[in-house]
């Protein structure tokens, strides 16, 4: 797992459907290992095959396409909703995204992608459009993410759009600090809280 | 400066605020169990940490368990492993475990508030999105991911972000067969399944009030499917009611002194909110879910949207929905045929919800071709449930009443509807495969679901009783 995040210059894999719930994303029945690794392969798993069987995939859809690819996911709004399962985020980023673009995201998964140098990109719903527009004409079409600018293009079009995310998470994020690292660092202050509370 | 109930508990757990960025929080109590614990234990073994406050975590296993024969071990071999690793972590680390075969054991968000460990003006989180149930005491409570699960077992602390704060009224009577899950159905319904993505929410108002703490419960526990980060409701006398005597609960005079300090747990007067709704009790119908997320509800008695009434844009998702629904745009719900009946989950899984089933059908049986398992949230329960009889007049109905966990709401058990089959069931989510792959469900209250039982159909529950 690449641990920081800066420029991701990339084609696309877009998903043009609201709601995605991190059931979606990564079934319950995969929940069962006790490690963070392999959750790739199951990504989308109930979207991606008939009767579970890998030797079944459904055509029509887009991760079974071998024209789209690419390290950035597009999907509609309200991304990641539902369970809070980190499962969902270890599963894209093992599936080899490093940014997931939506015009809204659900809060828990958006921090859990955030802890896992999965960067999510919230866009407004007319830029949202104008991705699906440009791949829709160019499967090939190349999106640039900036972290440092926070901006997302679209080459072909040079259309451009800022993004917001707090400066704490990009600080993280660009220089691969872990916000568990942070409060180790302050575990004296957390006692001196703990012995000051009544 | 006039205060929300948010406020008031966010600013006594905050150790400090970072610049340019979220807070530190205290956590007061972290509920683990089984599925999103394993690598955040894992985590703190890399890095040779030991728990930082043992004693403020309560695990239980809840998501894989069977319901059936839970003395036997865990014939699946994945759950049994998952099962037997948060057992190993909590001996290892020093945590308390309600597992399998203890008195205690449940679903987490049933046992917090059930053993006294969930108070007012607390702080709560849990892996689990459904931790937001534990609001309905006046506590901020909320889900986290598994790295977060890691940091707060390491330092009792999370960052987080001030959310906006948004409150709904709920205000007049409810009608005749309406009861709590109606009325989170239909705020749902209302402002839709993202509509409070960003908020915590606080839930006032006449009927809310009204209600007693485990039918709070159960709005507070869908609080996270209209996106909010958690839900709330302040303190009263049917809080203190509830709680008093409870194992964990404050005793003798410390229970005087906690009832003074909670009582200043309200919104004041003037306090702002970011969003304020206002929802009249007598406008709220018992309740159904026709599509693939639980803002897709209606009115028993209503109609689907019609193609005609959707915005373009969401036609797709829609269309996509209502395909693995089986069932058509524009068409009315009641009399639709149902396979499976699920009362159970943490929203639905209490005494009162048994109760409240129990006296529905006393004396009346099934439907023939209808399979009806009644999923108990905790061992307490069943055994409240047993004591008071209600098993037989289950047994007399032809449900089957299992042993306790999550039991169908996700299907990690072996207790999965099988594809293309109809489920009404009394949990929080109506996801594609949600309760197993190609299932479907309908999301409604527990009342509902009992008159779906006995009919065999979707019925309305007001003219049966």
């Amino acid at each position: 797992m690449s641990k920081s995040i800066n420029i991701v210059t990339s084609t696309i894999v877009p998903i043009n459907i609201e709601n995605i719930d991190t059931d979606q994303i990564i079934p319950a029945r995969f929940l069962k290992a006790t490690s963070r690794d392999g959750f790739g392969k199951n990504l989308f798993r109930d979207w991606r095959y008939e009767n579970d069987d890998e030797n079944q995939p459904k055509k029509d859809f887009v991760l079974n396409n071998p024209t789209y690819k690419g390290k950035i996911l597009v999907a509609a709004k309200n991304f990641g909703c539902g369970s809070s399962r980190e499962h969902a985020a270890w599963a894209i980023k093992d599936a080899g995204f490093d940014v997931v673009v939506s015009s809204f995201f659900a809060d828990i998964f958006k921090n859990n992608a955030l802890n896992n140098f999965l960067l999510p990109v919230t866009v407004s719903e007319p830029f949202l459009q104008k991705i699906y527009d440009a791949v829709e004409k160019d499967a090939n079409t190349s999106i640039e993410v900036s972290l440092p600018e926070q901006t997302i293009t679209i080459a072909a079009t040079g259309e451009s759009e800022k993004f917001d995310i707090n400066a704490y998470k990009k600080t993280c994020l660009l220089n691969g600090y872990d916000d568990i690292d942070y409060l180790l660092s302050i575990r004296g202050e957390i006692e001196k809280f703990e012995n000051e509370r009544i | 400066m006039a205060k929300t109930l948010f406020d008031k508990i966010w600013e006594k757990h905050v150790v400090k605020n970072v610049e340019g960025g979220p807070s530190v929080i205290y956590i007061d109590n972290h509920f683990i169990h089984e599925v999103t614990s394993p690598q955040a234990f894992k985590g703190l073994e890399n890095r040779n940490l030991p728990v930082f406050r043992p004693k403020q975590v309560v695990a239980t296993a809840d998501h894989n368990v069977p319901t059936l024969n839970q003395h036997l071990p865990i014939k699946e071999e994945l759950s049994r492993i998952q099962v037997q690793t948060l057992k190993d972590n909590c001996a290892k680390f020093g945590i308390e475990l309600y597992g399998l075969g203890h008195p205690f054991q449940g679903i987490v968000h049933v046992i917090g508030p059930e053993l006294g460990v969930t108070q007012p003006g607390k702080t709560y989180v849990c892996g689990d999105s459904h931790t937001s149930t534990h609001g309905a005491f006046g506590a901020i409570a909320f889900g986290i991911g598994t790295s977060e699960v890691e940091m707060v077992l390491a330092t009792q602390c999370l960052m987080q972000s001030r959310p906006k704060l948004m409150r709904i009224n709920v205000d007049g009577e409810l009608n005749k067969g309406v009861v709590s899950k109606d009325i989170i159905l239909h705020i749902i319904a209302q402002i839709s399944a993202s509509g409070a993505t960003g908020y915590f929410v606080e839930y006032a108002g006449s009927a809310i009030r009204s209600l007693s703490m485990e039918a709070r419960m159960t709005i507070c526990n869908m609080s996270i499917e209209m996106g909010a980060r958690g839900g709330m409701i302040a303190p009263d006398q049917v809080t203190f009611d509830y709680m008093e005597g409870r194992l964990f609960a404050p005793k003798g005079e410390e229970w005087t002194k906690k009832v003074a300090e909670w009582k200043e747990l309200y919104s004041d007067a003037d306090a702002k909110f970011d969003v304020e709704i206002n929802i009249k009790a007598e406008d709220i119908e018992p309740m159904i879910t026709y599509g693939t997320n639980p803002g897709m509800g209606i009115g028993v008695t209503g109609h689907i949207p019609a193609l005609s009434e959707i915005e373009d844009r969401e036609k797709p998702s829609f269309e996509k929905s209502l395909h693995y629904m089986g069932l058509e745009a524009g068409a009315s719900i009641k009399g639709k045929k149902v396979d499976y009946v699920f009362i159970g989950s943490c929203t639905n899984s209490r005494i009162e919800d048994l109760r409240m089933v129990a006296s529905f059908v006393k004396g009346k049986k099934k439907a023939e071709d209808v399979e009806v398992w009644i999923v108990p949230g905790s061992k307490q329960v069943e055994k409240q449930a047993i004591e008071e009889g209600i098993d037989k007049i289950f047994e007399e109905a032809g449900f089957q009443l299992r042993q306790p966990g999550c039991s169908a709401c996700l299907g990690m058990n072996e207790d999965k509807i099988p594809a293309g089959k109809y489920c009404i069931s009394t949990s929080n989510r109506n996801f594609e495969g949600r309760q197993g792959a190609g299932a479907r469900t309908l999301l409604a209250s527990p009342l509902t679901a009992a008159a779906a039982a006995v009919t065999g159909v979707i019925s309305d529950v007001r003219e049966l009783i």
